[in-house]
């Protein structure tokens, strides 16, 4: 059959996938934000087992395979009485990964504020808790933001493994129609191409339009 | 389209220019850098050139030693077109090959020096010869020995330019010019960005440069004693055209124009 | 805590050794493939030509935004529908290869681009050729910079290779699902799957670290 009898019949299951993709990167995002968050100010602090706490849960999701760690979460912590049903397994895993990897941008960008900054919130007797919400973070974010647009499509890629564990997202989708029709070039195809849309053309313009709306905030535009 | 035969495919005459400018033009949309400026350099000629930012001086150079394209115009060097090459009895834009043969005449030093990081004093003088002039490397050696020994650098001959003072690396970068044997030799404000207690090291290099050997040489530079002391001839350049221009002593001590006369007593006023 | 049964893990782990054999060939032969490709990517993003810096660009843009196991999927199936009969370590290798050629393209173009301009004048000042300026001069003082980078991805591409484990390489987690489902247990594979990575990826990101500090030393900079 040809390209557009092809797109013709399975384009509905196509949108579900890709429905179901966008949600679990939405999920995963929120998450993992939360995650690189509350882990660059643990490995910040001063306490010791705060921050021991933090390095250990970045190393170890840095240092395996986001693939190990869903299939950990799905198959293994069940035998330890957690049950998670899959498509919830699916967005925890890819945004304990995600945790991880953006904790270290968050701390970088935090890192860059200058340290007048600190000090001048000190000087006017402000909070910790109220000088990082109100002075630092948000100086933090404007330096954080180019590189968490390529997170941001890690995010995305991340997402087309929860497949693995029968998540109907847009890759388990592909596979199944490729399953039953072996039209591996168009089925495969294009679900790369949606990828590729939604990365290229939602993406990383939205993560642009972030980092020049936040520069102009801080008035640096 | 310019009318390309209205210049010569070579110039001649006795003596001949070392460089010819001969209305060149540089713009970046509406912004003029050179306007149509006509320039020739004789052989063993020094050359300063003189002005505020923005006159165009600086482009001369870069356009000498082709990191910069010309809008309309021919650059001559020893009599042959640079920016051009004949073809068919007609001048056409050069292509790569041909820039390559002809900016084997040129050489330039840089205000930030640019010596390649990664090698030593030595190896950035050996790097020249060697890779592009193809020499044998102990004959390489040999020269670059020499030239370091000229410019007073032979002591740290095996020292990395981070080791190095402003002054020394950019002695070495003059002598890392040097030996290509350039016809040409181009300084684009090597003193610029030095601190001002070593400005001397390599104002005194360039000085022996202009005693002991027959280079031609054009050099950008804001150091007006320094202009007047060794040039041939100094143009002060103002809005991508040559002002006024003649020996120091004549554009220094009686300035004609209104706009020489300008920069030079606020050049005094900064001392 | 769940029964750990040690006597399982003694049993299992000869065959997960092996299989580790082979994921650390995949990894590095993946690898090997990607630094060579990756700088010709690089390159080709450089020349003179604008179609041609323009098609690459786009082809890189597009593998770098897309899952890395859908393209595995798509190398796989696609050449058995055109009659190219690929096995699944020719797949899997073309496959890593091909991606993370497209990574080290972007890092060794960030390393080319951070050596300062007046080094690329320097050298055409003293007349050399554009190959003489990239190997004398260019690409010398780019590796550097952009061995934090090629390190991280060399970390990157072993924590990938699980996802061959869907086209049937028998690499780690492959195994250690066969292992789960001949035996019923899937507590211990998987564990010892997540210590195994994580043996091998901390020590190389050390190693790496020191490894870019000898260099720099090396090269005088």
């Amino acid at each position: 059959m040809t390209f557009i009898e092809f797109f013709g019949q399975y384009w509905p299951r196509l949108l579900s996938g890709t429905g179901i993709t966008i949600a679990q990167f939405f999920l995963a995002a929120i998450l993992g934000i939360a995650i690189s968050l509350a882990m660059a100010l643990l490995k910040l602090s001063n306490n010791r087992i705060l921050r021991c706490s933090a390095i250990t849960y970045i190393e170890v999701f840095r240092g395996t395979s986001l693939l190990v760690q869903l299939y950990w979460i799905f198959f293994v912590l069940p035998l330890f009485g957690i049950t998670i049903e899959k498509f919830t397994a699916g967005y925890i895993a890819v945004g304990m990964n995600i945790g991880a990897y953006g904790a270290e941008l968050v701390r970088g960008g935090i890192l860059s504020v200058p340290k007048g900054q600190w000090e001048a919130a000190l000087a006017i007797n402000m909070s910790p808790a109220k000088r990082m919400r109100r002075i630092i973070l948000p100086q933090a974010l404007v330096n954080m933001l180019p590189p968490w647009g390529n997170l941001m499509i890690e995010l995305l890629k991340g997402t087309a493994l929860v497949s693995l564990i029968s998540v109907t997202d847009l890759m388990f989708e592909a596979k199944q129609i490729n399953a039953s029709t072996f039209l591996s070039a168009q089925i495969f195809g294009t679900a790369l191409v949606i990828y590729y849309i939604l990365a290229r053309f939602f993406v990383t313009p939205f993560m642009r339009w972030l980092e020049r709306f936040m520069a102009r905030k801080m008035g640096r535009a | 389209m310019e009318n390309m035969s209205q210049y010569p495919l070579e110039i001649t005459g006795d003596p001949r220019p070392m460089v010819s400018f001969r209305k060149v033009r540089k713009a970046y949309g509406s912004l003029v850098v050179l306007d149509d400026l006509d320039l020739d350099v004789a052989a063993g000629e020094m050359v300063s050139i003189i002005g505020p930012s923005g006159s165009g001086k600086t482009t001369v150079l870069r356009m000498l030693m082709t990191l910069e394209t010309i809008n309309s115009g021919v650059i001559y060097v020893d009599g042959k077109p640079l920016t051009h090459m004949p073809k068919n009895g007609k001048l056409i834009p050069a292509n790569q090959s041909h820039l390559r043969e002809r900016r084997a005449d040129i050489g330039m030093c840089f205000q930030h020096f640019n010596l390649f990081p990664h090698m030593t004093a030595l190896e950035n003088c050996m790097e020249g010869p060697v890779q592009v002039l193809g020499m044998p490397k102990a004959e390489a050696r040999d020269r670059s020995e020499e030239l370091l020994e000229l410019v007073g650098m032979i002591g740290k001959k095996d020292q990395h330019p981070s080791r190095l003072s402003g002054g020394q690396q950019q002695r070495v970068a003059i002598a890392r010019a040097l030996a290509m044997r350039p016809k040409v030799m181009l300084f684009d404000e090597v003193t610029s960005a030095l601190d001002p207690e070593v400005i001397g090291e390599v104002t005194n290099v360039i000085r022996k440069l202009v005693s002991e050997h027959n280079l031609t040489m054009l050099m950008v530079t804001h150091q007006m004693g320094f202009a007047r002391d060794i040039s041939d001839r100094v143009c002060f350049f103002y809005g991508g055209k040559i002002e006024e221009q003649g020996p120091p002593a004549e554009l220094f001590g009686n300035p004609k124009k209104e706009r020489t006369q300008k920069f030079l007593s606020a050049v005094k006023e900064a001392i | 805590m769940v029964d750990w049964r040690w006597d399982f893990v003694w049993e299992i782990l000869p065959r997960l050794l092996q299989a580790t054999g082979n994921t650390l060939i995949a990894a590095i032969a993946g690898y090997g493939i990607a630094l060579v490709l990756g700088l010709f990517l690089a390159l080709g993003q450089r020349t003179p030509y604008r179609i041609v810096t323009l098609i690459i660009r786009e082809v890189v843009e597009f593998i770098r935004s897309t899952p890395l196991i859908l393209q595995i999927f798509f190398i796989f199936y696609v050449g058995p529908q055109f009659g190219i009969r690929l096995s699944p370590w020719m797949s899997g290798m073309i496959a890593i290869g091909l991606h993370y050629a497209c990574y080290l393209s972007e890092v060794y173009r960030g390393g080319i681009e951070s050596v300062p301009r007046g080094q690329w004048e320097a050298a055409t000042a003293l007349n050399m050729s554009t190959l003489q300026k990239y190997r004398r001069v260019i690409i010398p003082q780019a590796i550097p910079s952009a061995l934090a980078g090629m390190g991280n991805y060399l970390v990157g591409i072993f924590k990938d290779t699980p996802m061959l484990s869907v086209i049937g390489v028998a690499e780690l987690i492959h195994t250690a699902n066969a292992i789960g489902s001949e035996n019923y247990r899937f507590l211990e594979p998987y564990t010892m799957v997540g210590l195994i990575f994580l043996a091998i990826s901390l020590p190389t990101a050390g190693l790496i670290r020191a490894f870019e500090g000898y260099v720099r030393r090396k090269l005088g900079m």
